[in-house]
């Protein structure tokens, strides 16, 4: 069958069960949006920037573990499109860019809207294409798809010249079977490796495991929770990790690092043996890179041989899937007799303990203004722990991450790598768009949430009943709060009051709700009136200004050098 | 520690400044570079030399390798190994010099490429040490200008890099 590039664009999408698109239209992508008009059953979600249209596929790619499909223009709509690309690059988010080119011969010749898109790209994806002839399109697109969604995932760009998308080619399905000879990620552990870590494991006084976003790219979680149990070690989770292990779950110790909780960070400090699966060791995670675990014997599990031994030199490696490491370890685990001589974990437990008695994430709340954390716990109840919550940047980020638990994966979405202002609200609409009858909660700040604000006309456009909770404080909260421990309280360009929207009216005017709590007992009752309607609502809470985010490791100290509130 | 690095990569458009790229954007030092086709598999050969202690130099391998067009990546510093370097330079050389240029040139089994009445090019090939001794005795005399190729190396014996190579 003779289709144009067009054509096969929004075929192969189709063969390969692409359901949404998120794009902006542009004059090098109007073959591709012609064709797609005569295939209302790819549903396309016009986004109002192409930022935002990229975040909206990586926060569909989150929650739904499929590729998230992102479609934008040439020159600026692929310029704006990095930042998106970025952020799912560091996070390993599997999606693919499509991305309009000028015509293959004016390539080069600075044309109208023409950038340099593979080579802009390049170092912020996990591969990219040029498609120079048509007759390669097909193949190429399924190459896209296999190395997004593969291996350590990531973001792809395909950059399709406009003349490419006219040109004729014949076309057939030819499947989703993918080969590429110099592309074969490692996904089995190695089985002698994987003995001596389970021996390790089993003969640790105070084992302590560290997993990360690599469990919930793997879908993982049901193997490492049970994993966990089977040793009855502590367990934390980073940033990216919260939601592969329950929350609710008495060996879970919380988050760890920066503004992780004491006991992670003194267990981690204090543990004979670490085991790290699907992390990376950030330095936000680390702290103090000499003294980090320094009394421990360290296993990494990841599928990413660059990630094992990158910033911390490991004492064990296991290159492979997460999921599949999990139940080679679990299999050794379950051995008849093979945990009879593991040491009693009971002291390290009391050890624990004590450092649990600290309740490091105290905060007081009183009667007249209203503690940014508060609005997070009572998020928490009101949705019986349930929602989907995306976040922004910042101290709000932190603290959603330390009030709201998470017991299953894919119900957290955060800019952990790139730390991505603006994130937020359209990785919240790419969560509703995948699961449209569950509560979607936008945790975000006065200063995060004016860096994608026109993505409510694509909430009010779609009828994506996105809650956005604005824990206004008139500051960049995480700035102020630098500033005041480090700089003598110079609040250099951190105060945002002069200048700020009416966050209810601006709600309004985009054909959203918008509420305003000012007062503790108004809390309540406005996330239960958001919660109540099915619209897109904005609640604007007015909260404490100078709150800080404790318990804290300043920059450049070690993990048990915190500074408690 | 001085390594050579040998990395067989598809043949396609960008590969190469995806392999400078990411030398550049991870702070990698390259001390030299070279690529060219080879075989009829449409694969290209990159031989690069890099300085860095063995956790670098491990990164390194491992960043390669993890670049999708790279076939294979190996270490040939970790074995027996011959290098190989081309380096064309011009002499001046008038009268009496002429004959010690050429004296200088016979001992390092260089030949001479072109001649003019006051210059010779010669064309040097060896390890880097050769080609540097070869400069130094050459630079009194006055060098012109010069070139070289930076280092092609493969392994000793009779395996190839790959097994079905």
């Amino acid at each position: 069958m003779e289709l144009t590039g067009a054509q096969i664009v929004v075929r192969t999408l189709l063969d390969l069960k692409v359901r949404h698109v998120f794009g902006y239209p542009g004059g090098s992508v109007l073959h591709i949006y012609d064709a797609m008009f005569k295939h209302p059953e790819l549903n396309h979600i016009l986004c109002r920037h192409e930022q935002g249209a990229v975040h909206a596929a990586d926060g569909y790619a989150r929650v739904s573990g499929e590729v998230g499909v992102a479609l934008v223009t040439s020159g600026p709509g692929a310029t704006n499109a990095v930042t998106g690309l970025a952020t799912a690059n560091m996070d390993s988010i599997p999606l693919v860019c499509i991305s309009g080119q000028v015509p293959v011969d004016l390539i080069g010749n600075d044309a109208f809207q023409e950038a340099d898109t593979v080579g802009i790209t390049r170092s912020c994806t996990k591969h990219n294409f040029l498609v120079r002839r048509v007759t390669d399109l097909a193949r190429v697109l399924r190459e896209a798809f296999h190395i997004a969604r593969t291996g350590r995932p990531g973001p792809v760009v395909v950059d399709l010249p406009k003349d490419v998308t006219a040109a004729l080619c014949d076309y057939e399905d030819c499947g989703s079977e993918v080969r590429i000879r110099s592309y074969n990620p490692t996904v089995i552990g190695n089985a002698r490796q994987v003995k001596k870590a389970v021996s390790m494991i089993l003969e640790a006084q105070r084992p302590m495991i560290y997993t990360g976003g690599g469990v919930i790219l793997s879908n993982a979680a049901a193997e490492l929770t049970r994993m966990t149990r089977l040793i009855g070690a502590p367990i934390t989770n980073t940033l990216m990790g919260l939601g592969g292990f329950p929350a609710s779950d008495p060996l879970f110790v919380g988050m760890l690092g920066m503004h992780g909780t004491y006991e992670a960070n003194m267990a981690v400090s204090n543990c004979d043996l670490l085991l790290a699966i699907g992390a990376r060791f950030d330095d936000r995670v680390t702290g103090k890179i000499s003294q980090f675990a320094p009394n421990a014997k360290i296993i990494h599990v990841d599928i990413d041989p660059t990630s094992i031994s990158k910033n911390v030199k490991v004492h064990l490696p296991i290159v492979g899937d997460v999921k599949n490491v999990l139940g080679q370890m679990i299999a050794l685990l379950e051995v008849p007799g093979a945990r009879d001589q593991q040491p009693d974990l009971k002291p390290w437990w009391r050890q624990i303990d004590v450092w649990r008695e600290k309740l490091c994430l105290r905060y007081h709340q009183g009667k007249d203004w209203i503690e940014p954390q508060f609005v997070i716990e009572k998020l928490r109840d009101l949705t019986q722990a349930n929602a989907i919550v995306s976040t922004d940047v910042g101290q709000h980020q932190m603290w959603a991450a330390q009030f709201y638990p998470f017991d299953r994966p894919r119900r957290w979405l955060t800019s952990g790598g790139l730390g991505t202002m603006g994130y937020g609200l359209p990785a919240a609409m790419g969560a509703s768009v995948a699961l449209p009858g569950e509560t979607v909660i936008l945790i975000t700040g006065d200063g995060s949430f004016q860096m994608n604000s026109q993505e409510l006309a694509t909430c009010c456009q779609f009828r994506l009943p996105v809650k956005i909770a604005i824990l206004n404080n008139s500051y960049l909260g995480m700035v102020r709060q630098w500033q005041q421990i480090f700089y003598e309280g110079r609040y250099s360009q951190s105060h945002m009051a002069t200048g700020a929207p009416d966050f209810v009216k601006l709600a309004e005017a985009y054909g959203a709700v918008g509420l305003r709590a000012t007062r503790p007992d108004e809390v309540e009752p406005t996330i239960r009136q958001a919660l109540a309607t099915d619209q897109t609502v904005v609640m604007d809470f007015r909260v404490a200004e100078e709150s800080n985010v404790y318990p804290m490791v300043p920059a450049g100290k070690a993990l048990n050098e915190m500074i408690l509130l | 520690m001085r390594h050579v690095i040998s990395v067989l990569v598809e043949n396609e458009a960008g590969v190469l400044s995806r392999v400078a790229g990411l030398f550049a954007a991870r702070g990698f030092n390259i001390e030299s570079l070279t690529v060219a086709p080879v075989g009829d598999e449409g694969t290209s050969r990159i031989t690069l030399v890099s300085i860095g202690d063995k956790e670098i130099i491990e990164q390194i391998i491992k960043q390669l390798n993890k670049l999708i067009p790279v076939i294979h990546v190996v270490d040939l510093t970790e074995g027996a190994h011959v290098e190989r370097e081309l380096m064309l330079v011009k002499v001046a050389a008038e009268r009496e010099v002429r004959a010690e240029v050429l004296r200088i040139a016979d001992i390092f089994r260089s030949r001479v490429l072109d001649a003019t009445p006051n210059s010779f090019m010669i064309e040097v090939t060896g390890d880097s040490n050769k080609l540097d001794a070869c400069l130094e005795l050459l630079k009194p005399l006055g060098v012109i200008e010069l070139v070289r190729t930076g280092q092609v190396a493969l392994s000793r014996g009779n395996r190839g890099m790959i097994k079905n190579q």
